[in-house]
């Protein structure tokens, strides 16, 4: 038998939701109404782009993997909010939410998923590959733990260039036994890399609990004391919390140059994909507890209606033009022509795509 | 003009890209302080210190994982692996990660990175150390492969590799690294997909690459001296790009083809190269294309026979004459 | 592991072989140089030595099969092991063993070292291999490739077969069996039986090199008649004298010794004869290897006498008897019958007077020599006496050698043959 697990939760989450105790962080006061009623809105497209999709993917308009993000959405709105120019961020196959967070538009989301040439990876990628390098965003990967090491790159190469910025690579609680996240975690702390390792701990790793997947459960953060990184546990529910926290790791970056592994605790509705039965593996009464008491953009809308930074109106306002513009991306995406078929063999090689005097390479490099 | 060896040939591609592009970064298992498990990065960590040449645990996803990230950045790493066989434990990075990022992104993200080391049988270190993977990457499109044969090729295309926008593997080989040649102190590139004619004939047509070259040159010798016959040895240096036009053109000239690797037969580089030329020089040829591989079977460790597992001179000779029966 | 033996080649130009004779039987142990039987290339008939030992599973090919090179004739393995599969049938046997025909005369153009026989469009219909090359400069060629003799493994027709036949005019040859047939004979009884004799490999080289010659060389014709007199009072006086010395100088000199050494050195005399066409150049030779007609029961062949023009008249004549009994017994090597300059053929010996060979390419000229007959000659003081003459032949190719060259060669051998010691010098 294993070690009885030791539960390291945030102490909030041992508590009854209620108001947030980090209201009055400093990074969430330093927020001025206006940037907090954005942050909600950001979190209700998250919510409302995902819902959308749902109907879209039973249309058999969108095909494989659908991997929503409905119930962790405070998760993404929380940490991103916090990134400046040289902070970039990289995730798993759960990628939506950050897509939007970081601005990318609905629309180019929506067309992704529906395969078409508007898509942000002109119908290339798909729902598990997200892609906005130009908004530090690096994905988007399929691979459950390839995109650890890709992170802990892309600190290594703000560091290298001498740029006071971090990397955010995100991973599913899945993800920890992966033998290459480990590998990232042993080279960011050797090299004090400025990277945070966000592991989004949703419960389950598909459709086996933690209890079924880990060993030594209760404290998936903890495994960075293995490697002489700080750690830290976050009521995912929380908006405000996951900021709270998020900000002293991104310091820790920043200033120290230091990596750290943060573990948010954070729920989904819907199964692992569209093609989860999600029957097997919990019961109905658990995520109806979650919905009904943890929801975190519920609970960020408690907190603004309460803080009087919105009004009921408003938030059915804000949720009605989420609404409205998931519905129009739909239409977009709808709308948007299919790659052509000489499309399938672009993009594969920059010297391909760029032929001429300068390039490398000659010869074929894509065959019939 | 200079003559040096493939080991050093390497490192002074190294030495001046890193002198030309601050960008450039040497990263491995043991480049810097114990200045390589091969000796080819010997030096590098004095003369330009351990920002530019880094040491790296025994963590080959993680590493080569960290570089693919920092490509994506504009970082150009060149990596080491100390045997391309160790790539394999960190396959996805090497091809999930590198080799899609471009495309699944739509043209977005570029991945200029470099991942060499040796890739070779032939040394009597069995099954696990002796693999020979350049057929299998340059399956996936998405990445290069070259396999240089001789020290000046070995500079030329480890420079081009370096500047190449897209990720490029380059794989060596020990048994080469002590070969010497002519290699020019200045600036040249060898550009990637450039098949060489390495030895100009007209009646028989091999097409090799790497260490496979070697061999060929040397049975093309033994089929001129002792059974007339006047052999044409194209060196592919490229796997991926491929230069189809030099192969077809030598075909097309002898009408006969001996394709000779150190991969095994299955599904290697030259069954790519029979079905290119089946396909598009099909009325060119006078006899079937005959293939020499290792013989099919994880790499032997005992020496003797490990030497007759790899295509050596004789059965190269011996299948050329088949061809031109 | 049991090893299938393929048809061998057994010489340079050989693509068919017939077995002749199988010397074991299956389930007979055969060791390492074993004769296992024999095979009747296009040249010769040749012996069939075993290279792996161990026991005969199966003949794939019985006695009497004509088979393309690399075609399974046997397989050998260890006692009692099943026979495998042969990579490739055995093309059908033939109805027979060759039956020899009977000499009706000697055809006066011997088979020429050269590409093989064996259409690639097998006896039995099935699809002729050629090369993809070979198939597209056919094409280009207007060549029917299939109807060609392939060179390459298992009969396919290759780039130089067709080379070989481009550079020969266009000939429309029919391609299948000509309509021979004849009423029978009228009172039943007849010469011989009707029958269809199947045609070896010897056969079917010289009924294609003469075919290929007649029609491809610009062959143009000169008749001299010699006084054979001297020669014949020299050969009896020689041959006396080699007689009454004995032992190893017994050599008995013939007269086409003579004509031998004579061609040799007429050609040394006028040696724009000993060449070659070369398609876009003529080569000149600086050897004379002559080469001879030897006429077999089925067939004939033309070994070589090397490098003649340094040779004895008794030296010729010693490698001349030799070459002749290794013919008899098909023993001549490929190399023994191949690279000659010039040809001699002789029938005199059969009351011929005088007659044209066909040119044996890649020869410039054939020389045909008839009987010494005896006939009244006015003699230089106008005087009717009684002659020994011999009428010689030339059959130049014109390409190479004009009317004058061969007149001047002519009058060269014409003068040796009359004043014979001039061969001594």
């Amino acid at each position: 038998m294993a070690t009885p697990a030791v539960l390291t939760h945030p102490e909030s989450l041992k508590r009854p939701a209620g108001p947030s105790e980090y209201a009055k962080h400093p990074v969430n006061t330093a927020l001025s109404k206006k940037e907090k009623a954005a942050l909600y809105t950001k979190m209700a497209r998250i919510r409302h782009f995902e819902q959308r999709c749902i109907r879209i993917y039973q249309q058999g308009k969108i095909g494989g993997f659908l991997h929503l993000y409905v119930g962790q959405e405070a998760v993404a709105a929380g940490t991103i909010s916090l990134l400046g120019k040289h902070d970039h961020l990289i995730t798993g196959y759960r990628d939506h939410g950050h897509g939007l967070m970081v601005g990318m538009s609905m629309n180019e989301c929506m067309a992704e998923l529906t395969g078409k040439v508007t898509g942000c990876s002109q119908g290339k990628g798909g729902s598990m590959h997200y892609f906005a390098p130009d908004k530090n965003y690096w994905g988007g990967h399929g691979i459950v733990g390839g995109q650890a090491p890709l992170g802990t790159g892309l600190a290594y190469a703000v560091k290298y260039m001498g740029l006071k910025g971090s990397c955010l690579a995100y991973m599913g609680d899945g993800a920890v036994n992966q033998g290459a996240v480990h590998e990232a975690y042993n080279l960011a702390a050797l090299w004090d890399l400025p990277i945070i390792f966000v592991v989004e701990n949703n419960g389950y790793s598909m459709g086996t609990s933690q209890e079924r997947s880990t060993a030594h459960p209760g404290c998936l953060a903890k495994r960075a004391e293995g490697y002489g990184m700080a750690w830290d546990v976050i009521n995912g529910h929380d908006v405000y919390e996951v900021r709270a926290k998020t900000a002293e790791a991104l310091k820790r970056a920043h200033e120290e140059s230091k990596p750290t592994v943060l573990e948010i605790f954070t729920y989904r509705y819907y199964g692992h994909s569209m093609a989860d039965p999600d029957k097997t593996y919990r019961d109905k009464e658990e995520i109806k507890e979650y919905r009904d008491q943890k929801d975190p953009v519920l609970l960020f809308e408690k907190e603004l209606l309460a803080e009087k930074v919105l009004t009921a109106e408003q938030v059915q306002a804000i949720n009605e033009a989420a609404m409205a513009e998931a519905d129009e991306a739909a239409a977009f995406a709808d709308a948007s022509p299919d790659p052509t078929v000489a499309d399938i063999t672009k993009h594969i090689y920059w010297e391909e795509d760029n032929r001429g005097p300068k390039t490398t390479s000659r010869g074929t490099i894509i065959f019939e | 003009m200079p003559v040096i060896s493939y080991r050093e040939a390497l490192r002074a591609a190294m030495r001046e890209e890193l002198k030309r592009d601050e960008k450039v970064v040497i990263m491995g298992e043991e480049v810097a302080q114990f200045n390589g498990a091969y000796k080819v990065t010997e030096g590098l960590l004095k003369e330009f210190g351990p920002k530019r040449i880094v040491d790296t645990p025994i963590s080959e996803a993680g590493f080569i994982g960290l570089g693919i990230g920092a490509s994506m950045l504009g970082i150009r790493p060149v990596m080491e692996l100390m045997f391309w066989s160790f790539s394999y434990v960190a396959f996805d990075q090497i091809v999930n990660n590198a080799g899609n990022i471009r495309y699944m992104s739509g043209g977005l993200i570029n991945c200029p990175i470099v991942i060499r080391g040796p890739a070779n049988g032939g040394t009597n270190v069995g099954a696990t150390h002796s693999h020979t993977p350049e057929a299998i990457l340059a399956s996936h499109p998405g990445i290069k492969v070259v396999c240089p044969a001789t020290p000046y090729d070995a500079k030329g295309l480890l420079k081009a590799a370096i500047r190449d926008n897209d990720p490029v593997y380059v794989m060596e080989n020990t048994i080469l690294y002590n070969d010497k040649g002519e290699v020019p102190d200045e600036d040249y590139i060898v550009p990637l997909g450039v098949a060489d004619v390495k030895r100009v004939g007209t009646d028989l047509t091999i097409v090799a690459h790497g260490r496979a070259v070697i061999t060929s040159l040397k049975a093309a010798e033994i089929l001129e001296q002792e059974h007339g016959v006047s052999v044409e040895v194209v060196d592919l240096r490229s796997i991926r790009p491929l230069d189809e036009e030099t192969i077809l053109a030598s075909v097309r000239k002898t009408h006969r083809a001996l394709l000779v690797e150190e991969n095994k037969p299955f599904c290697g580089v030259d069954a790519q190269v029979a079905y290119l030329i089946q396909s598009k020089a099909f009325d060119e040829l006078d006899a079937p294309i005959h293939r020499v591989s290792s013989i099919d079977a994880p790499q032997i460790y005992c020496k003797r026979l490990e030497d007759q597992q790899l295509p050596d001179v004789n059965r190269v000779v011996r299948e050329a004459l088949k061809v031109l029966a | 592991m049991a090893e299938i033996i393929d048809m061998p080649k057994l010489s340079d130009t050989m693509s068919v072989g017939t077995l002749v004779k199988w010397n074991v039987k299956e389930g007979q142990a055969v060791a390492f140089g074993d004769i296992l039987g024999e095979v009747e290339t296009d040249k010769a008939t040749m012996e069939l030595s075993c290279t792996v030992p161990g026991t005969i599973l199966k003949i794939y090919a019985p006695a009497g099969s004509q088979l393309p090179v690399g075609a399974p004739i046997c397989a050998i393995g260890k006692k009692g092991e099943a026979a495998p599969a042969p990579g490739q049938p055995a093309p059908a046997p033939k109805a027979a063993a060759p039956a020899i025909p009977e000499s009706t005369g000697i055809p006066c153009l011997p088979p020429a070292p050269a590409a093989s026989a064996a259409p690639a469009t097998q006896s039995d219909g099935s699809r002729a291999k050629v090369s993809p090359y070979a198939k597209r400069m056919a094409e280009k060629a207007a060549i029917n490739a299939g109807a060609l003799a392939g060179s390459g493994p298992g009969g396919r027709v290759v780039a130089r077969d067709v080379a070989a036949a481009a550079s020969a005019p266009a000939v429309t040859a029919p391609t299948g069996p000509l309509n021979v047939a004849v009423a029978p004979p009228a009172d039943g009884k007849g010469i011989q039986p009707d029958a269809d004799v199947p045609v070896g490999g010897m056969r079917q080289t010289i009924a294609r090199r003469l075919l290929e010659s007649k029609i491809t060389v610009p062959h143009f014709y000169l008749e001299v008649e010699v006084d054979a007199a001297p020669l014949m009072a020299m050969r009896e006086s020689l041959n006396k004298r080699l007689a009454e010395a004995g032992g190893a100088e017994a050599v008995k000199l013939s007269v086409n010794d003579f004509i031998l050494k004579a061609s040799a050195e007429a050609l040394r005399r006028v040696p724009a004869v000993n060449a070659s066409w070369a398609g876009t150049s003529i080569r000149q030779h600086s050897a004379v290897h002559l080469s001879f007609g030897v006429a077999l029961e089925d067939g004939l062949v033309t070994p070589v006498i090397r490098d003649a023009h340094a040779k004895t008249l008794k030296d010729i004549a010693v490698e001349a008897k030799s070459l002749i009994g290794k013919a008899r017994s098909k023993k001549l090597s490929p190399a023994e019958m191949s690279g000659s300059t010039f040809t001699v053929t002789n029938l005199g010996m059969f009351g011929v007077t005088g007659f044209f060979g066909i040119i044996n390419v890649p020869n410039a000229a054939i020389l045909s020599v008839g009987a010494t007959i005896k006939k009244p000659v006015v003699d230089a003081h106008d005087r009717l006496v009684v002659g020994h003459r011999m009428v010689i032949g030339l059959s130049g190719d014109h390409r190479v050698v004009d009317g004058a060259n061969g007149a001047q060669f002519l009058q060269a051998l014409k003068q040796l043959l009359e004043e014979p010691a001039l061969m001594l010098i």
